[in-house]
């Protein structure tokens, strides 16, 4: 099954030039310390959902690349053509000059509208080369004004074009001290949108990445192109093939197949007992997925991930946790793991963010540089209580 | 105006200097189609443009006006006469005389048509035109009352493309006597037609330039300093002749302009468009006064002596010295701050120095983290790094209340009052209203200085019935 990626204003094309190189360079790597067989069935697996193979050349990544000025596709195109192992296809970008301005109004109202037909053929041509469409792979980031107006218009036009197809948006939590004044306007207009589309949101946070650089990996000066490296390999670590437990002797057909169908508790159900002793600020999840490669994933006991006390109550561990697994290791990693995790982690970050966009509202700050765009107080309004029923339904978990 | 065009041939000329030291194959890129067009001028005279490969002629994006000739002909007939032709220019003989009216009513009634015409053959030759950049001082004739009319026709012509004005504000002691009525006349078109204003004051630059000479001349630096490296010099630019008096100040508002569009021109992790900054630092329509300072003044050349230290450079910004008008945001009220990076610095510095910085300023409580930030990767011809820091800050209300202040005491005399109503199309409503819109301007900002320091109680949430 194939994966089509959007890459959408700078921060999804950077972060999508190096997610495709840390794919590759897994799969050129040496053998993965596993037999030559399981080697190749992985290469192929990991060619067929991410690469369009051509005769001649080098793969080609299946990919469409968004973005409202030039200078940052050209770079990323260039800079991938360079490393000689893939490349993008030249054809499979669309571009224009004047940017966003940081202005998701601009994104979503203006751009999105205006160049939607030539978007979507891109991305009809891209997932009619795939045998077998897996789904849809959006990376953006939601404090600008591309990524986060235009990939949530887009997102909504992928969803309709698409109705049965798995969309994921990868979005970029902006540091929290300043990269965008307008950043947590922007940030609630995006989720709020993206809810009504998309089929899992997989959430990266500019701080705790920076801490990553700074105090796990010792690097002194940190830049961005260190954090989207450490970003792509977190998510080559989750997408590349694995086996899942039905899956037996192939590789997973499904990429993106995590099943986040999560019911609520119907009435008819008796209430079940809170947790006595959990503390308060406990971290409640609703699924989990581990991800072993490497050595011995056979041995693991993951049993502690199935503790009852994990969970919200009124879910039964076994369907919410899930596990992957590859004798194949990743990056050359003997062992690895990966956690992917649906759960109150994000709640305090949300909050924060709606509690600052909410105080500049209230003064109104900025507010009509989004009117001169068509988005009005209303659809304002409309956002902050989208986000304040989501931070509600994950505070009673 | 005078003004404009002077500091305007400094930017043009450190332009090319700049985009020289870049761009050594001779290409004609994209950084350099921003401000300059590339005409074919092997058939004579104006040929075509031409869009890739090699840079054959050179011509500004400009249009230069002013209602005496000796500017622009000095211009003309100095280093940078290619990159202008005739079609560019407008220009008269008589001069404004220092009267706003007479560059407002009298003259912008006599050129709109001359000017709209000019303004579409330049913007036709762009391929995306995003935004225009007026240059002009505020206390004259031509620069105050005929700039602020261009700015009325570039509203009506090209609503949709942002208007950027660089003002040079006189100074207290300013010799022309009637620079308040000039001023605030042109300060009410600035209120209701600029998208953005970066106010720049002569006395500021004035104690930049004699700041470096000092340090240069005290010999504190202890080994050379890189000459190109003065935000003050023309060094490596075309200009060969004696420099003249103004050019020192000048140069500082030509890095101000090049700064200020470099990640527009040049790639970095971290892009800042010019729709960015109108967009950030504007919360409320009017208040989009921008308080600038640019950072290093200078470079040493010496290898073996230690560059300054990356931070000294975010410290500096912040420091009145480096302040390109009279005032001091350190003690007033931020609404928004931008930072523009240029060179080898990377997000991790960034985001040491502003957590390092940002107690000791104030900002308004509803925009606590109220930082935009873009890194560029290309420095500045002469250094390693560079900053340029954008303020919205209350501190310009004390420059409008002393301008006003100034103008009170000439308007209570009716002093020279009937040089300006004596113009058609001038009347004693044109004064009671443009000192009503700058009344209008204070207040608004001595409300927001009326939050600082106050207990902040936010606004209480909306609740979700489950």
């Amino acid at each position: 099954m194939s994966i089509v990626t959007v890459q959408l204003g700078q921060c999804g094309n950077q972060i999508g030039r190096e997610v495709f190189n840390a794919i590759c360079s897994d799969v050129h790597g040496t053998h993965g310390l596993c037999s030559k067989k399981e080697n190749e069935s992985y290469r192929d697996a990991c060619k067929e959902r991410f690469f369009c193979e051509e005769e001649t050349e080098v793969p080609v990544a299946r990919a469409v690349l968004v973005d409202m000025e030039p200078k940052v596709i050209s770079q990323t195109l260039s800079m991938a053509a360079r490393s000689g192992y893939w490349k993008y296809d030249d054809r499979s970008r669309f571009c224009q000059k004047q940017g966003s301005g940081n202005n998701w109004a601009n994104g979503y109202s203006v751009h999105g509208p205006r160049h939607k037909e030539v978007i979507m053929n891109l991305v009809q041509k891209e997932a009619e080369k795939c045998d077998r469409l897996g789904g849809f792979f959006t990376i953006m980031s939601m404090a600008g004004g591309t990524g986060s107006g235009l990939g949530a218009f887009v997102t909504q036009c992928l969803r309709d074009a698409f109705p049965t197809s798995f969309i994921l948006n990868h979005v970029i939590w902006p540091y929290g001290t300043g990269e965008v004044i307008v950043q947590n306007y922007n940030s609630v207009l995006t989720l709020s949108h993206l809810y009504q589309s998309s089929d899992a949101i997989l959430v990266h946070e500019n701080d705790v990445i920076h801490k990553i650089c700074s105090q796990l990996m010792n690097i002194k000066q940190i830049s961005f192109r260190d954090v989207n490296q450490v970003i792509a390999h977190q998510l080559g670590s989750v997408f590349q093939p694995t086996y899942t437990a039905e899956g037996g002797l192939h590789y997973s057909r499904n990429p993106l197949g995590i099943d986040w169908q999560v019911q609520p508790p119907s009435r008819l159900l008796p209430p079940l007992q809170p947790f006595p002793n959990r503390p308060l600020h406990f971290n409640t999840s609703i699924a989990n997925l581990v991800i072993l490669r490497g050595k011995d994933t056979h041995g693991v006991d993951l049993g502690s991930f199935q503790d009852p006390s994990l969970y919200t109550s009124w879910l039964n561990p076994r369907d919410a946790f899930n596990a992957w697994k590859t004798p194949r290791a990743f990056n050359k990693y003997e062992k690895s793991a990966s956690l992917v995790s649906n759960s109150q982690f994000l709640l305090k970050p949300l909050d924060n963010v709606v509690g600052k966009a909410w105080n500049m509202f209230a003064s109104k700050a900025y507010i009509h540089q989004y009117t001169k765009f068509g988005i009005e107080e209303e659809d304002f309004l409309d956002s902050f209580t989208a986000l304040e029923q989501v931070i509600s339904s994950y505070t009673i978990l | 105006g005078q003004c404009g065009n002077q500091v305007g041939c400094r930017f043009w000329d450190l332009a090319l200097r700049e985009h020289a030291a870049v761009n050594k194959k001779g290409i004609y890129d994209e950084a350099l189609s921003s401000f300059f067009r590339n005409v074919d001028t092997r058939s004579g005279g104006d040929g075509p443009d031409i869009y890739k490969g090699k840079i054959c002629s050179l011509k500004a994006r400009a249009l230069l006006i002013d209602m005496e000739e000796g500017v622009v002909n000095e211009i003309l007939q100095g280093p940078l006469r290619d990159l202008f032709d005739s079609k560019q220019l407008i220009t008269d003989v008589s001069g404004s005389g220092n009267n706003w009216a007479v560059g407002h009513k009298l003259y912008g009634y006599q050129y709109r048509e001359n000017i709209v015409e000019k303004l579409r053959k330049t913007a036709e030759h762009c391929d995306c035109l995003q935004c225009f950049f007026i240059i002009h001082s505020m206390g004259g004739g031509t620069g105050s009352g005929l700039g602020t009319f261009v700015l009325n026709v570039l509203e009506d012509e090209f609503p949709e493309v942002y208007r950027f004005v660089t003002s040079v504000y006189p100074s207290g002691e300013d010799d022309v006597i009637t620079s308040p009525y000039n001023s605030v006349l042109a300060m009410k078109e600035l209120n209701e037609h600029a998208d953005c204003v970066l106010p720049i004051e002569n006395e500021s630059l004035f104690d930049i330039v004699n700041k470096i000479h000092q340090m240069i001349s005290s010999g504190k630096l202890g080994s050379t300093v890189k000459q190109n490296s003065l935000v003050t010099s023309s060094a490596g630019s075309a200009r060969t002749v004696q420099e003249k008096p103004f050019d020192a100040m000048n140069n500082i508002v030509a890095n101000l302009l090049l700064n200020l569009t470099s990640s527009a021109r040049f790639e970095g992790s971290l892009n800042m468009d010019l729709n960015e900054i109108s967009m950030n630092l504007v919360p409320f329509p009017r208040l989009h006064y921008l308080v600038s300072s640019l950072t290093p003044l200078y470079t040493l050349a010496d290898v073996n002596v230690p560059s300054r230290r990356l931070d000294q450079m975010f410290s500096d910004a912040f420091s009145r010295d480096h302040q390109l008008i009279q005032a001091d945001p350190k003690h007033s009220l931020y609404l928004a701050c931008a930072l523009l990076v240029r060179g080898n610095v990377q997000v991790s510095d960034l985001r040491r120095n502003i957590e390092r910085l940002k107690p000791s300023l104030h900002f308004v409580s509803w925009n606590q983290e109220g930082w935009k930030t873009g890194l560029c990767s290309v420095p500045p011809v002469g250094h390693s790094h560079s900053l340029l820091a954008l303020a919205n800050n209350t501190c310009v209300k004390p420059t409008f209340t002393e301008l006003k202040d100034r103008f009170m005491k000439l308007y209570k005399k009716k002093a020279h009052l009937h040089h300006y109503l004596h113009i058609d199309g001038m009347e004693q409503s044109c004064f009671s209203e443009a000192i009503s819109s700058l009344s209008d301007l204070i207040e608004e900002y001595n409300e927001l200085d009326a939050t600082k320091g106050g207990p902040r109680t936010d606004p209480s949430r909306l609740e979700i019935a489950i």
